[in-house]
């Protein structure tokens, strides 16, 4: 094809929802509605406008900060006259669906061995040591044991006391429920009705150190991460550290777990890494902590401590963090081996502001972990 | 401030000049969604850092519009009888009462649906800021930080704002005669639901620009020696990439120029800026560690 000079003079439309499609490729999560806000934001504005064009789709496509800068990429790319975007991306159509991602070849290699081994299942008492197991140390069917028994995991949230008021035989009158009943009785005030204030889930935030030295576990506290992600998706956050702090909540909440990791593994660029935990941990309370996220939480930091810089910053985020949150809880999966001391540099900084620290390295410290966080 | 109907300006430049002369500068981008949200009968959903004009945007459009200023403040818990309406009960009760007391008078018996039907006649409907927003018409509903209020809650505004009607049981259906404008503010600190963003115009404020905070400087305080304007719009820039606790927004760049204005500093020095710090930086670390790199923070 050569290169089309301005195609489609008489009717823009097909244009811009090629544009549409550009974004949704690009991660954008493009709704059927929001194309036809977009239209009808151009409807309202002037098409032949490069700026009221780029905004009246920025207004109406995009719905977060990250998505801002894509935005700007795929607006270039598209609008700049003489790239032949055009003709180029819509060539590719139909586009792949952006969230059929393929499993992990390392995830579907392991699946195919756990489901032809079938020795996992004749031992009864297997699951009871593969739960004192390290979890770094387990063979590859041992593991995918190990994800159906971690699928089976019934997080409890803890909780907290909501200013919000429900019916109740404790508390203050509650005047509607009372004047209504009354009703019932021409207005002859029987029994005062009460309500008092419910209980909700406090928030969860779990930080998932991804960095080199805790590779072995890193897949296992994912999964451990999607769980409780799963069981209380509002009120779960999970984020995972390594040489830059990325969200991951929004991936884990999909229901599979294998696309949910695969998906969480797609978004977090610094996959075992290095570590700059005091530095990521301030990225972490400046841009989320603070703000809200970490307000009365329970904050459960996964991390050997290994900290390869200075530990001055590491000691000055763990005292906000903890001035920020209802409990900070340190899972270290080495606390758990023997002759296990705190004496890393980082783990030494974090402890005086720790409420616990546990271990994390099996099955069953996770399970004993799940009880502190409820108990919180 | 003239009464309008619904869209003072025909396009979003005669919007931003509308909105300048109420002392508000509004770029391009921020006219456009204002624009727009007009136009589209859309909500408008601000999400930025704290102190970029987001609340402030809602008081200026009201102006602009000649129309009232209706606020609704989010918080933990907040549930639908404290944002669209609740029934006085105490002069229910009163009300229920004195019937009783006519009646005992003059011997006759009450009828039970007469009576309830008496006790939610709209004069006993206290109308929460959502309600007061379709029942006026122009206004501007002002939902402010809504990243604070809980997920049911954002849940029971889809319906209010796509429908601009609620429905009262007693009473029967309130609609709009004219759909208030909705401004929605977040803070971020709280992912807000897709769901609620789909059906808003999406609209993120940065800070803006060194001539822009200038301008702002010189809109919202008038006496401001030119000099002195930019020093600070200078020195707030530099604070804000200084890796801060809580980097200053626009409402602390004025408070600060306003403060600099009270202690009579005719031009930012060391002197004066150490004195009015507490106007800028909000946290003991933060000053502490500009404090001693204010010389630096100055030389331009």
């Amino acid at each position: 094809m050569g290169p089309t000079v301005t195609p489609q003079p008489t009717d823009p439309l097909p244009g811009l929802v090629g544009f549409t499609v550009v974004l949704r490729n690009a991660g954008l999560a493009v709704t059927t509605d929001r194309v036809a806000a977009f239209l009808s934001a151009l409807d309202a504005l002037d098409v032949t406008d490069r700026a009221q064009t780029y905004w009246a789709g920025r207004l109406t496509l995009c719905s977060d900060p990250d998505d801002l800068p894509r935005y700007d990429q795929a607006f270039a790319g598209w609008f700049e006259p003489g790239r032949g975007g055009r003709t180029q991306v819509r060539d590719e159509r139909p586009p792949p669906p952006p969230r059929l991602a393929a499993l992990t070849p390392e995830d579907s290699g392991s699946g195919d061995e756990g489901s032809d081994s079938p020795q996992i299942h004749a031992k009864a008492s297997g699951t009871e040591i593969l739960r004192h197991r390290d979890l770094g140390e387990l063979t590859p069917a041992e593991r995918e044991h190990l994800r159906r028994l971690m699928a089976l995991l019934r997080p409890e949230m803890p909780q907290r006391v909501s200013r919000r008021l429900r019916p109740s035989k404790h508390g203050g009158t509650d005047p509607g429920r009372t004047l209504r009943a009354a009703l019932r009785n021409h207005g002859e005030l029987r029994e005062l009705r009460r309500r008092d204030r419910s209980r909700r889930s406090r928030r969860v935030v779990l930080l998932l150190d991804v960095s080199g030295s805790m590779e072995p576990y890193a897949d296992s506290l994912l999964r451990f991460a999607h769980v409780m992600v799963r069981r209380a998706p509002g009120a779960v956050e999970a984020f995972t550290l390594g040489t830059r702090l990325t969200r991951v909540t929004r991936e884990l909440r999909m229901r599979d777990p294998e696309r949910a990791l695969a998906a969480a593994a797609k978004a977090i660029p610094d996959w075992s890494g290095g570590t700059r935990l005091g530095e990521v941990l301030r990225a972490f309370v400046d841009r989320w902590g603070q703000r809200g996220a970490a307000r009365r939480a329970v904050i459960v930091v996964f991390s050997d401590g290994w900290e390869r810089g200075e530990t001055d910053v590491l000691r000055e985020q763990m005292s906000r963090l903890s001035r920020l949150a209802h409990r900070v809880v340190w899972v270290n999966p080495h606390v758990g081996k023997d002759g296990y001391a705190p004496v890393q540099g980082g783990i030494v900084a974090a402890l005086p502001f720790l409420d616990d620290l546990l271990a994390g390295h099996s099955l069953a410290t996770l399970e004993r972990l799940l009880e502190v966080v409820r108990d919180a | 401030m003239t009464e309008r109907p619904s869209n003072p300006a025909g396009s979003p430049a005669e919007l931003a000049a509308a909105l300048r002369s109420t002392g508000y500068l509004a770029d391009d981008g921020l006219a456009t969604a204002a624009y727009l949200a007009m136009q589209m009968n859309r909500p408008l959903f601000c999400e930025g850092e704290p102190g970029t004009g987001k609340t402030a945007l809602a008081q200026a459009l009201a102006q602009v519009l000649g129309a009232e200023l209706i606020r609704l403040q989010c918080h933990d818990g907040i549930d639908a009888s404290q944002a669209l309406y609740d029934w006085d009960f105490p002069r229910q009760l009163l009300h229920l009462r004195a019937l009783e007391a006519a009646a005992s008078a003059t011997g006759e018996t009450l009828d039970a649906d007469s009576v309830e039907a008496s006790l939610y006649d709209p004069r006993f409907l206290l109308a929460r800021p959502i309600l007061r927003a379709l029942q006026t018409s122009p206004s501007v509903l002002l939902i402010d930080e809504v990243d604070r209020a809980d997920d049911e809650f954002e849940a029971f505004l889809l319906e209010v704002l796509t429908e601009h009607a609620v429905s009262i049981p007693e009473v029967g259906e309130v609609r709009a005669k004219e759909p208030p404008l909705v401004v929605l503010t977040s803070n971020r600190t709280r992912e807000v639901h897709d769901a609620l963003k789909r059906r808003c115009l999406y609209l993120w404020l940065d800070h803006p620009d060194l001539q822009r905070e200038i301008q702002i400087l010189h809109s919202r305080l008038p006496g401001l020696p030119e000099r002195l304007a930019a020093q600070v719009a200078g020195a707030v820039r530099k604070l804000r990439q200084s890796d801060l606790l809580k980097p200053p927004g626009v409402a602390e760049t004025i408070d600060w120029a306003r403060a600099l204005q009270l202690v009579g500093a005719r031009h930012l020095d060391v002197d004066s800026a150490a004195a009015t710090l507490g106007a800028v930086l909000k946290y003991r670390e933060d000053a502490d560690r500009i404090r001693v790199q204010l010389d630096t923070l100055l030389a331009s």
